[in-house]
């Protein structure tokens, strides 16, 4: 085979192939040392992804809520939207619609669930039917046509027929709902009538909304409204990496890596040491046995990092990250089945290379600086 | 080929322990010779051999390798010229344990950007030379003590070095070895090449191989 | 005849070039949807808009964690004097945001709005 390479681009190989060889000596502690490492980007990089991609889908889909849901408070806690509350809003100018709403939660005793009920116009169902979410559907087993039953919390019990399961694809958004007609809602949990939950207003222009909102809050000192653009901003804090849970997970990430990177970096072995030396003796310069672990150290670091990047794509958008799964459940009964849309944030995942790849590898070249410099006669004694 | 001018090297210079392992040297080494340096541990041989071989340098006094002062130059010039012209065989062998008999035997061509495929079949040239073929990818720890040997020869040969220089070379060989060794030094001095070598041993110094043999005793010579 | 080893830069550039690869390919597709995908998504946004739904049914454990945004602020005992929180999602949602917002940059809040947290 011709050799079309550099002297430079051939020394370098050589160096490669060096280092590799040396690793190769104690394969399964550098093995080890790959596979903790990559995990650790691999939990890393879901983490990012992950979140990631569920702030980007849940600004896109909620982007259809309503511009200003506005609720009622009595002495600090939330009460009902009172008869004639919607008629004091009055005309206020850029409100297109307003609408009350009734929705609610019941606690399920037979699968230790809660679900949240919702009123829906008499077009979309039917008195005596409900609609179900996918993963209560799942959860009870019901399917189009069967009949189910819930105790109110009055006592009664209420029989539905399930008129139809809402569709998987909005499992995230629809998991636990029970839309059911007014009717139904208000005799189900005696309802007082005229009554409602909150008021949902949608408004034409999105710069009007702050102003609108403001004109409600003094019409109705005791409201408090919601606005949309709250509503998304919420989630954009979801998972920040400033609270809770994902700071502990990153803490403990972090804190593994040091260790890693410090035992690197805490000095050659006189074995390790006296090989520098020969190197030195049969003619490698300093800059030669520098770059030598210069590329042990992008070597293992970036393997690692891609191995944990591409590991932690395919967990997330194709198997729906199944390690969170128990963290985001918590406590809870019913979770949602969804494969979130690959959204990749570069910043994020380059801020993560950066602070991989190159505190390894400094840690790798930090303590044979010492040894690599010292004169070679050294090892003729 | 080989000139020392006067030259001394201490160690720990300015500490108490300060040791002074030369204490003037003047010596003119000729080329395609095999000079032996004779003396008792501490004498200085092993140190006069770094000096030579461009290991380390000077405390005072000048190395001129083929005219040109060696003994100033900055560290990439004398690891240039160490490699190029300077084949080290030294006592322990110091071979890199873990890796093949060939891998140890190219390690020295890795710096200077020569192909693979040059330098393995450089090596195994040297390996036949050596009657070392079939030992080729073995481990060098799974060898026995006069195949490390010739592992470390070849090592020392495969940049064409014009000086080779071989510190109690024969210190841990048996007779038959060692004879076999001094065969291999005569094929050097037939390519052309300069060895250079210290020895306590009988066999080696008072062998026909040998050109000249210098004595050394606490950093000076003694006779010729 | 002479048996050349595999070279080790060789398989490790044959790795690194291969994940380097998948890397890219993930870089490329990134924020792509299928036709598939998009069209799901806007089934979704439109069953949003149709029922008004304002929050993602991820944590169903509490009226708290389960509509976050409609939520008052995170507080102990709020389901149960012997609860003081469900963990680990009362760890992961913050107050929603119209709670934390410092009132100098709200202007709800020189509008006269409820100025205090509920």
């Amino acid at each position: 085979m011709p050799n079309l390479a550099s002297p430079w681009l051939e020394k370098q190989r050589h160096l490669i192939d060096f280092t590799l060889a040396s690793l190769g000596r104690r394969k399964t502690k550098n093995l080890g040392l790959l596979v903790a490492y990559a995990l650790l980007v691999f939990v890393l990089a879901s983490l990012a992804l992950f979140t990631n991609a569920l702030r980007t889908e849940a600004t896109f889909v909620l982007a259809g809520s309503p511009e200003v849901i506005l609720q009622r408070m009595v002495a600090g806690r939330h009460d009902l939207i009172p008869p004639g509350y919607l008629d004091k809003i009055g005309r206020i100018r850029g409100v297109q619609k307003k609408e009350g709403r009734l929705w609610g939660y019941y606690y399920d005793p037979v699968v230790n669930a809660n679900y949240t009920f919702m009123a829906r116009p008499a077009e979309e169902v039917a008195s005596g039917t409900i609609m179900v979410g996918a993963t209560l559907a799942r959860a009870r087993g019901l399917a189009a046509g069967n009949v189910i039953s819930f105790r109110s919390y009055s006592g009664k019990l209420f029989a539905f027929k399930v008129a139809s399961a809402l569709s998987p694809d909005s499992e995230l958004l629809s998991a636990d709902l029970v839309l059911l007609s007014e009717a139904d809602f208000r005799a189900f949990f005696e309802y007082p009538a005229g009554h409602y939950t909150d008021i949902a207003l949608s408004v034409a222009n999105p710069l009007e909304v702050r102003n609108i909102a403001a004109k409600l809050a003094e019409a109705l000192p005791d409201s408090r409204p919601i606005l949309r653009e709250e509503v998304l901003r919420t989630y954009q804090s979801v998972f920040d990496w400033r609270e809770g849970i994902v700071l502990t997970v990153l803490s403990g990430a972090i804190l593994a890596f040091v260790i890693l990177a410090w035992e690197k970096a805490s000095g050659l072995s006189a074995e390790e040491k006296r090989e520098i030396g020969i190197l030195k003796a049969i003619g490698w310069e300093t800059g030669d046995v520098i770059r030598m672990k210069l590329w042990e150290g992008l070597l293992i670091s970036l393997t690692a990092f891609l191995l944990g990047f591409v590991g932690a794509y395919i967990h997330v958008f194709h198997f729906g990250a199944p390690i969170f799964e128990p963290v985001l459940k918590g406590w809870a009964v019913l979770y949602p089945r969804f494969t979130l849309v690959p959204a990749v944030d570069g910043l994020q995942i380059a801020t993560l290379f950066f602070f991989t790849v190159f505190p390894y590898t400094a840690a790798v070249l930090v303590p044979i600086w010492r040894a690599a410099i010292t004169d070679p006669d050294a090892v003729m004694r | 080929m080989i000139e020392l001018s006067n030259i001394k090297k201490a160690f720990n210079q300015g500490k108490p322990n300060e040791y002074w392992a030369l204490n003037g040297i003047d010596l003119t080494l000729e080329a395609g010779k095999v000079t032996a340096f004779r003396g008792p541990s501490g004498s200085g041989k092993t140190t006069l051999l770094t000096l030579v071989g461009c290991l380390s340098r000077p405390t005072s006094g000048r190395v001129r390798f083929r005219g040109e002062d060696i003994s100033g130059l900055p560290e990439r010039f004398l690891t240039e010229i160490r490699r190029q012209s300077f084949g080290f065989i030294f006592q322990q062998l110091n071979l890199i344990k873990g890796l093949s008999a060939l891998e140890n035997v190219i390690l020295p061509g890795f710096p200077t950007g020569r192909p693979r495929a040059e330098l393995v079949a450089s090596a195994s040239q040297l390996f036949a030379q050596l009657k070392l073929e079939h030992r080729l990818h073995a481990k060098v720890e799974w060898l026995s003590g006069g195949e490390q040997q010739r592992v470390a020869i070849a090592r020392a040969l495969i940049n064409n070095p014009q000086v080779i220089i071989a510190d109690e070379p024969t210190a841990n060989l048996d007779t038959a070895l060692s004879r076999e060794f001094m065969a291999i030094l005569e094929s050097f001095t037939a390519a052309g090449k300069t060895v250079l070598l210290t020895s306590h041993d009988p066999l080696v110094v008072e062998s026909s191989a040998v050109h000249r043999v210098v004595g050394i005793r606490d950093g000076k010579l003694t006779d010729d | 005849m002479l048996r050349l080893p595999r070279r080790p830069s060789t398989l490790a550039f044959l790795l690194l070039a291969s994940l380097g690869t998948a890397c890219l390919l993930i870089f490329a597709l990134s924020g792509q949807s299928t036709a598939a995908q998009q069209q799901k998504l806007l089934a979704t946004q439109a069953l949003v808009a149709k029922l008004g739904l304002t929050d993602l049914a991820l944590f169903t454990e509490s009226r708290y964690t389960r509509h976050p945004t409609q939520a008052d602020l995170h507080s102990a005992l709020q389901d149960h004097p012997g609860a003081f929180d469900h963990f680990p999602t009362g760890s992961l949602l913050p107050p929603p945001a119209l709670l934390t917002e410092s009132h100098a940059e709200s202007r709800l809040a020189v509008a006269g709005k409820t100025a205090s947290p509920d």
